[in-house]
């Protein structure tokens, strides 16, 4: 990796950084998705700089591109107002960081001593293409791949199962 | 890979783009006035041609207006989002041989990816309106621009198996000697539709069905905050020409003319099929449109991805 792409690494982590953290610390929660689509977005540009293209596009795509606007609708349709605002005050109290606080402290400590070990995860090297991940996928990974496909076909059938109408409008007129 | 003059192309693409769908806003006016037997816009320069220059001294002119019951920041950043997406989109449109600003390897899930960005614009600008009939639109967008990217991106699937690529450059090349409308045509016209649905042009602009909801999204906005949405409109459906024209109809790819020409050709043909579609086709009501995306188009587009599938693994 070249200079320019060390600074830009580092900028786009302490950009998902801080605003993951203004996602949580957000009152409003339209806002406080709006932070986590910028931490989206600064994770997969870090994805791009280590050689990951497919994985950047798919985390743009899918997760900032097609779960955070599900949330965005579901937080709409509540049509939350001053109120819920108030509530959120009071929940983001001193004592509501200390649990979370400790979890990350041990995940940071774990993660500072990863990096200071000298051999460093993988290699940062070379590209790799979509080929490559998709012969991994359906070649010694196929089973997890397949099992991931058997859980969504079950909530495929859940929701089907939630959202059917036939019975549902006589029953709750009785 | 990038092009050898980035900035050159950089600015030339912006230029092209913005100037282009500027334009259009005068091509559409008139076109729908020719085909509904009246004659448009034409008092202002020749043909009416000065009439865009004319709508954006007003439109720069005038108030500017915030309402107090919306939400300040996000209010001011909505239009922007559509812009930025499109815009960035058009970064990875191959124009000629060598003129295009990045080369990614990954060219069209970028698209893909940006058009899905894009629909936090509508619906965000809908929610910090503040306004009930705001909300409904971009409760609409959402819904209907989220399914309908969903086989947009499928229909798309048989041509990168054909060509084996998801660079655009590559995929223009592989068109060498048949233009892939013909081996995917069900995927082009998936395509086509689905783009129609993005873009939210008629016969899908529920999220902004003004015959219902006001304006939709954009009931609240005015002045050039309005003109943002109302030029990424535009940019969407040239954006949208451009990818059918690069990846069913050869991009550059034609006889006698440059290669420039024929893209320009190309796209604007589809850019005039658009307007067609807003002049002789009613809205669709909103369950209908779901339902054709999921229960008609969703079914289609897998069909097809499957088929395609097939036989690419028969002919090897």
């Amino acid at each position: 990796m070249t200079n320019f792409a060390h600074i830009a690494f580092y900028l786009a982590g302490a950009v998902a950084v801080l605003a993951t953290v203004l996602a949580i610390t957000r009152l409003v929660a339209v806002h406080a998705l709006l932070y986590l689509i910028v931490s989206l977005l600064a994770v997969a540009v870090d994805f791009y700089i280590m050689g990951a293209p497919l994985l950047a596009a798919l985390e743009v795509i899918i997760y900032a591109g097609a779960i955070v606007v599900l949330f965005v609708f579901v937080v709409m349709m509540l049509n939350l107002g001053t109120q819920a605002r108030e509530t959120e005050r009071l929940w983001l109290t001193g004592r509501a960081w200390i649990g979370p606080a400790i979890l990350s402290a041990l995940l940071l400590a774990e993660l500072i001593y990863l990096i200071l070990r000298p051999p460093l995860l993988g290699s940062l090297s070379g590209v790799t293409s979509p080929k490559q991940i998709a012969i991994a996928l359906y070649g010694p990974y196929v089973l997890g791949v397949e099992l991931a496909s058997m859980l969504l076909l079950g909530a495929l059938v859940g929701a089907c199962h939630l959202g059917r109408s036939s019975l549902s409008e006589t029953e709750v007129q009785r | 890979m990038t092009s050898p003059h980035p900035i050159a192309s950089i600015i030339g693409v912006l230029i092209v783009a913005l100037s282009l769908s500027a334009f259009l806003i005068w091509v559409e006016r008139r076109l729908l006035a020719l085909w509904q037997d009246r004659y448009g816009p034409n008092r202002v320069g020749p043909f009416g041609l000065l009439q865009v220059v004319a709508d954006m001294i007003k439109i720069f002119t005038k108030e500017d207006w915030i309402p107090p019951f919306a939400d300040k920041p996000v209010f001011v950043i909505a239009p922007a989002i559509i812009m930025v997406t499109v815009l960035m989109s058009f970064a990875i449109i191959p124009v000629a041989p060598g003129i295009v600003v990045s080369d990614l390897n990954i060219g069209l899930l970028f698209v893909l990816g940006m058009s899905s960005l894009g629909v936090y614009s509508i619906v965000l600008a809908g929610w910090a309106s503040g306004n009930k009939y705001s909300l409904l639109g971009g409760l609409r967008a959402a819904a209907q621009m989220i399914s309908y990217e969903v086989f947009m991106g499928l229909s798309l699937m048989g041509v990168v198996l054909l060509a084996g690529t998801f660079n655009l450059t590559g995929i223009v090349k592989a068109q060498q000697n048949l233009w892939f409308v013909i081996p995917q045509f069900l995927g082009f016209v998936l395509f086509l539709i689905a783009g129609v649905a993005e873009a939210r042009r008629l016969p899908f602009d529920l999220p902004e069905a003004e015959a219902e909801l006001v304006a939709g999204f954009h009931s609240e906005y005015s002045g050039m905050k309005f003109g943002m949405f109302f030029v990424g409109e535009y940019l969407g459906i040239t954006l949208i020409s451009s990818m059918i024209a690069v990846l069913f109809l050869g991009g550059w790819m034609g006889p006698w003319l440059p290669p420039v020409v024929w893209f320009l050709v190309k796209v604007f043909a589809f850019l005039c099929f658009f307007i067609l579609l807003r002049a002789s086709l009613p809205r669709l009501r909103f369950d209908q449109l779901m339902s054709l995306g999921w229960k008609v188009m969703f079914p289609l587009a897998l069909a097809n991805l499957l088929v395609t599938g097939a036989v690419v693994v028969a002919m090897k």
